[in-house]
């Protein structure tokens, strides 16, 4: 595979390949002196952020300079891209720069696509989230996430709960966890759910609380203000009474469920500040566990050459 | 993204066209001798630290730490040095999956590291560990012991401890079975029919 642009552009095998090469990358640069491979050395990595992100490039940039790659940061705000550069034309200067590998977020569902088949560039195309189609490295850090503390996921019951008609992270996390044999469900106001979700492959309730109670972990979704363009919901108040995870349905949960949360948190709102600081919470981990889990896409994606190239 | 391959070594080794040139007891008689060279040469065991190249320095390594410790009565530091990530022709394959960095809690600061390896060959791989080893730590001293030295030599490297010299032509290969990984010790030599 040349580019990651959808989770379910992972097989089992892959995706369990990604989750064990993160391992073995935690494991070697966590204690050491030296947190650095020399692996990526002369490749150029460039994050190409259409979108606001703190976390998300910061992990890449992280990722890559562990790995001894060159980072470059395009970001919407101050470069070209804010004067109305059309994506082609950025992505044939990039090409022109010798980027071998970019890292793009964009509003748009289905632009990292178009960027990696679309005969502009020859660089390998990393989905950092599109629209509300995909993020694909946010979903392999929260089965990472899940994996370390639970164990192969095969089995496992995870709820994802909130906002999923404008979540990216709620699709790939659905088509990641299918593929590893986890149960999910999906809990949120119908208002907040896209169309067709009844042919995802996972279940999906209304109510929360029933959930819980046979849940290994909970994901708690961003409401997402900026995307909040119609009335989904009537008021936060109401919301973070029906969906919040707070103090009691923290205690309808089995005592060694996770609570996990993509970040950034509204605190108050979809969690409060006790559960989402609570010792089961892995919400602060699963940042540390994103820069590992990109550096093993970056490894399997750029490391080697192309089998053609070598045979 | 590739589908998980091994590095060299797989479970399953193709023997076809092969012939044996070491048999199991004449194996365990070499890594003895080995083991006490090691003792002999670094005058006692007491800073000696083994790291096997996976996959099959490994299990080499921890034999050579049991037959240290036999003689010398004290626990020997075994663990294990993944070279993937510092090949120098990682461009020329797909991808490979990672195999498990072990280095033992005392660290390698100030030690003697023993790097184990089943086969010596270019030298390529012992390069790429010795690179490896500057991001671990700092040693006293390196050395190097394999269990074949098979010649042809791309880089200025030798062994300090070698099982046995077997001369090979770059058309033969050599190919190490261990009974860890394959259920049985043998050392085998094949033409260039049915080699990767």
């Amino acid at each position: 595979m040349r580019h990651l642009l959808s989770a379910a552009d992972l097989s089992r095998e892959q995706a369990t390949l990604v989750l064990d090469t993160a391992a073995e990358m935690a494991h070697l640069t966590g204690g050491r002196a030296v947190k650095k491979l020399p692996t990526l050395r002369g490749r150029t990595v460039v994050n190409l952020f259409f979108e606001d992100s703190t976390r998300t490039r910061t992990s890449f940039e992280l990722a890559a300079k562990r790995l001894s790659a060159d980072v470059v940061n395009f970001s919407a705000k101050g470069s070209s891209l804010s004067k109305g550069e059309s994506l082609k034309d950025t992505a044939l200067t990039l090409a022109a720069m010798g980027a071998d590998a970019v890292v793009v977020r964009h509003s748009a569902s289905g632009a990292p696509h178009r960027l990696a088949h679309s005969g502009w560039i020859r660089a390998n195309v990393i989905n950092a989230g599109d629209g509300t189609h995909e993020h694909p490295t946010q979903a392999l850090l929260d089965a990472f996430t899940m994996r370390n503390h639970l164990g192969e996921l095969d089995g496992r019951r995870i709820a994802i709960v909130g906002d999923v008609l404008h979540s990216r992270v709620a699709r790939s996390n659905v088509l990641l966890l299918r593929t590893l044999g986890a149960e999910v469900t999906l809990v949120a106001p119908p208002t907040l759910l896209p169309v067709g979700v009844g042919a995802w492959p996972c279940e999906v309730s209304y109510e929360l609380d029933p959930v819980l109670a046979k849940s290994d972990a909970v994901m708690m979704l961003r409401v997402q203000r900026e995307r909040m363009n119609a009335a989904f919901f009537p008021s936060a108040r109401e919301y973070s009474r029906r969906y919040g995870l707070d103090a009691r349905r923290f205690g309808l949960l089995p005592d060694d469920a996770l609570v996990l949360h993509p970040g950034p948190m509204n605190r108050g709102m979809e969690i409060t500040a006790d559960v989402a600081d609570s010792e089961r919470s892995v919400i602060v981990e699963q940042v540390t566990n994103g820069v590992y889990v990109r550096m093993a896409v970056l490894y399997l994606l750029l490391a080697g050459g192309e089998a053609e190239a070598a045979s | 993204m590739p589908s998980p391959v091994s590095r060299v070594g797989s479970p399953t080794r193709d023997l076809t066209g092969s012939r044996p040139v070491l048999e199991a007891p004449e194996i365990s008689r070499a890594l003895t001798r080995m083991a006490h060279e090691l003792v002999e040469r670094n005058k006692g065991a007491a800073d000696l630290v083994l790291l096997g190249i996976p996959s099959r320095g490994v299990p080499l390594a921890r034999r050579l730490a049991e037959r240290i410790a036999a003689a010398e009565g004290h626990p020997i530091p075994v663990g294990a040095l993944d070279v993937t990530m510092y090949r120098d022709d990682l461009r020329l394959r797909p991808a490979r999956a990672l195999e498990h960095t072990d280095i033992p809690p005392g660290g390698v600061d100030g030690k003697i590291v023993v790097l184990v390896d089943d086969v010596l060959f270019s030298g390529r791989t012992v390069r790429a560990a010795l690179t490896a080893l500057d991001d671990v730590g700092r040693p006293r001293a390196v050395r190097l012991a394999v269990l074949v030295d098979r010649g042809h030599r791309e880089l200025p490297i030798r062994a300090d401890h070698v099982g046995k010299n077997i001369p090979t032509s770059m058309r033969e290969s050599v190919k190490v079975l261990l009974d860890e990984v394959d259920g049985h010790d043998a050392v085998l030599i094949g033409s260039e029919e049915g080699v990767a």
